[in-house]
């Protein structure tokens, strides 16, 4: 399958959700650097703490989400916004969240690395390889009440090195359960390179281990990942299994906001900006006549108003009650 | 020659020197490469020692925690680290069941000299899975030591005392203290830091400022809370003694009782959730013995057993701070 059997319209939405994804981290940055100059200090502006931005793995959220229905799982990681957009979480609430206001998905309890939708059935988790056993949970759940829906764990190259991952790929295999792993590789864990860290070139061999189909695909190519996903959703979907996905990624930011990268050699920033899938997506649109620049230009806009929005909405949000912070550890009150 | 240091600073000269004089000693950690520890607390070691004896290492908590333990049992003096201790979960057993235990369970055959460090501590929005401090659940398990430093002099020198100690050593740094410019820091806790090793003894409180009316006991970052607070109370001619107990295991329970008898007052500050840990710990240390002699009774702010929230004014609400204890040192004293 090429990008010419793939509808206009989900072309246009894929391009269009990838493009909103990057606005929105890119419009994060910026604010989140508010009130942290001249001296960066983490806990000042109006969004403290960490701050991981997907810039550059946009591919890996869009490809796969646009074949999830709402009530398919996806359990994200530390950097998961363009997870949450892709999957259509509020883009409103998420924004007062993270910037911890009462209006926010979680009243502001939560924050950027725990982001909780439950009509979407999206979460996240800031502890590194915690959503593959949890989507294994998913997979049983669909499979006791005879449901259809499956559940996508997301984890970074660093991920797969944990026990959980290995656990629950294990686990969904033995039981047949409708998970798709995902494994985002942009290549690096904070500052750790995968080939010091991982015993094989690629994420998807350790599929074998398993028994479980594993394919390794090129993030800086929204299509084929589409593909990918598009056959792994529905194999789930029809009841046949779990598979394991690699999307090979690059970072354009830091791991963090605010960390120096003083680790990362040159060649791999400038892979990232040659690999960087909204910039191939574009061009490639526009090479195939699929799209008129126009068309595309609309899109944008259209995704800077909603972006802009979203920021004022949160701006304009009040903080929660202080009192709340003792409140809601109890479900049926405390 | 002693100069000012950070405190991250001081912890990792004090593994550089015993790194130099004991070639049993090495390290493992998340980013404490090349990185030089998230917070700095192996900062320099690789560019000195290379990277057999600096490892960083995948993100597999349990498998290079439970490293650990082998390689000590071959006499080696492993330093582990953690890079936040709320990432405890995924290597537990290895702690708690394996490390803490193994000496008594091999009837003393077996030594466990590791030294596990780990960041603590919140204030800056980091929410629920990054700001905790939980050394009252490692200290509430037999056979691990607990060293949680207030400033760089202890830093420096207990982290000496722990390389040598041929017990699991659990020493936890508080990220708010560490002296690391992007993230605030009591300019206190960066004190004249000789340049030789040196050791603070484990087990030994320190009384910081002598008072006559009430006791405040404490650790880590809330010393300075709790300075800060007894500053203010002098004003009002209230005198508080403030006590860092520098270590939890062994805890010095003769300092802590002797300034108890002499103020006949106590409040405990902690950073750590309230039940089951550390604050009811030293008041019934306390009760236990010099009940009877207690001019009111005793009091503690600790943190409401609540996960700790995102939003800024949420978090600042839950966290013990000055003007909690000015308040609850009034209530007492008045
Ligand atoms: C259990 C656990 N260990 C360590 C960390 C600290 N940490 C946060 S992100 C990260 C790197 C993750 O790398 P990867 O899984 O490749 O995801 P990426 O950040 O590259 O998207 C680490 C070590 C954590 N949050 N949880």
């Amino acid at each position: 399958m090429g990008v010419e059997e793939i509808p206009k319209e989900t072309l246009l939405e894929l391009y269009g959700t990838m493009h909103r994804i990057r606005t929105y981290e890119e419009t994060l940055a910026k604010w989140y650097y508010e009130g942290k100059s001249p001296r960066f200090d983490i806990s000042a502006g109006p969004i403290p703490g960490e701050l991981h931005l997907s810039s550059g793995q946009e591919s890996a959220a869009v490809g796969v989400c646009i074949h999830l229905r709402d009530e398919d799982a996806v359990i994200g990681t530390h950097r998961a916004h363009h997870f949450a957009i892709a999957k259509g979480v509020d883009l409103k609430k998420m924004t007062a969240e993270i910037f911890g206001r009462a209006t926010g998905l979680s009243g502001g309890k939560g924050g950027h690395m725990h982001l909780f939708d439950a009509a979407k059935n999206f979460s996240c988790s800031g502890i590194v390889g915690a959503s593959f056993p949890q989507a294994v949970g998913v997979g049983i759940a669909a499979k006791l009440k005879g449901e259809d829906y499956v559940a996508v764990a997301v984890g970074g190259d660093g991920a797969a090195n944990q026990g959980t991952f290995h656990e629950a790929l294990n686990l969904a295999a033995v039981w047949k359960l409708p998970v798709v792993f995902l494994i985002e590789d942009n290549g690096w864990a904070i500052s750790v390179p995968k080939d010091k860290s991982t015993a094989v070139a690629k994420n998807s061999e350790r599929a074998k281990a398993y028994g479980i189909p594993g394919v390794s695909v090129d993030g800086a190519d929204v299509i084929a990942v589409y593909e990918v996903a598009k056959e792994a959703v529905e194999r789930a979907r029809r009841g046949e299994g779990p598979s394991l996905i690699e999307v090979r990624t690059y970072r354009l930011r830091g791991h963090f906001e605010g960390d120096p990268q003083l680790y990362r050699p040159k060649e791999d920033f400038e892979l990232a900006k040659e690999k960087d899938p909204l910039d191939n997506f574009r061009k490639l649109l526009l090479e195939k006549d699929i799209a008129t620049e126009e068309e595309l230009a609309r899109i944008e806009e259209e995704n800077e108003r909603k972006v802009q929005e979203a920021i004022d909405f949160a701006l304009n949000s009040p903080y929660p009650e202080p009192e709340e912070a003792l409140k809601g550890v109890f479900a049926g009150g405390d | 020659m002693a100069r000012k240091l950070p405190m991250y600073k001081a912890i990792a000269e004090a593994i550089a020197q015993e790194m130099e004089r004991d070639e049993n000693v090495f390290v493992m950690g998340e980013d404490i490469g090349a990185y030089g520890g998230i917070f700095g607390a192996t900062n320099g070691l690789l560019e000195k020692f290379g990277p057999e004896r600096v490892r960083d290492t995948p993100i597999s908590e349990s498998a290079f925690i439970g490293a650990a333990l082998g390689a000590a049992s071959k006499g080696m003096r492993p330093i582990v680290e953690l890079m936040f201790v709320d990432f405890f979960g995924v290597a537990m057993d290895q702690i708690y069941n394996h490390i803490a235990k193994a000496h008594y369970m091999s009837g003393e055959q077996v030594k466990m000299p590791i030294v596990i460090t780990t960041a603590i501590g919140g204030g800056y929005s980091d929410a629920a899975q990054h700001s905790q401090c939980l050394y009252g659940l490692f200290a509430h398990v037999p056979g691990l030591k607990i060293v949680i430093p207030s400033n760089s002099y202890d830093a420096k020198g207990l982290m000496i005392s722990s390389i040598r100690d041929d017990n699991p050593v659990m020493y936890f740094f508080h990220k708010g203290l560490m002296g690391l410019g992007w993230m605030p820091s009591p300019e206190e806790a960066a004190v004249e830091v000789p340049e030789e090793p040196y050791t603070v003894p484990i087990g030994e409180a320190k009384v910081v400022r002598e008072g006559d009316d009430v006791t405040i006991a404490t650790v880590s970052r809330m010393v300075y809370e709790a300075l800060w607070a007894a500053e203010e109370l002098e004003k009002d001619g209230i005198s508080a003694e403030v006590i860092d107990l520098r270590t939890l295991v062994p805890l010095d329970k003769e300092t802590l009782i002797d300034s108890v008898r002499k103020t006949g007052r106590l409040l405990v500050v902690d950073e750590d959730y309230m039940s089951y840990g550390m604050s009811g710990e030293i008041i019934a240390t306390v009760v236990e013995r010099i009940g009877s002699e207690l001019k009111a009774l005793p009091r503690r702010i600790a943190y409401p057993d609540v996960p700790v929230p995102y939003s800024r004014v949420l978090e600042r609400f839950v966290l013990p701070d000055r003007e909690k204890i000015v308040k609850t040192v009034k209530d007492m004293v008045g």
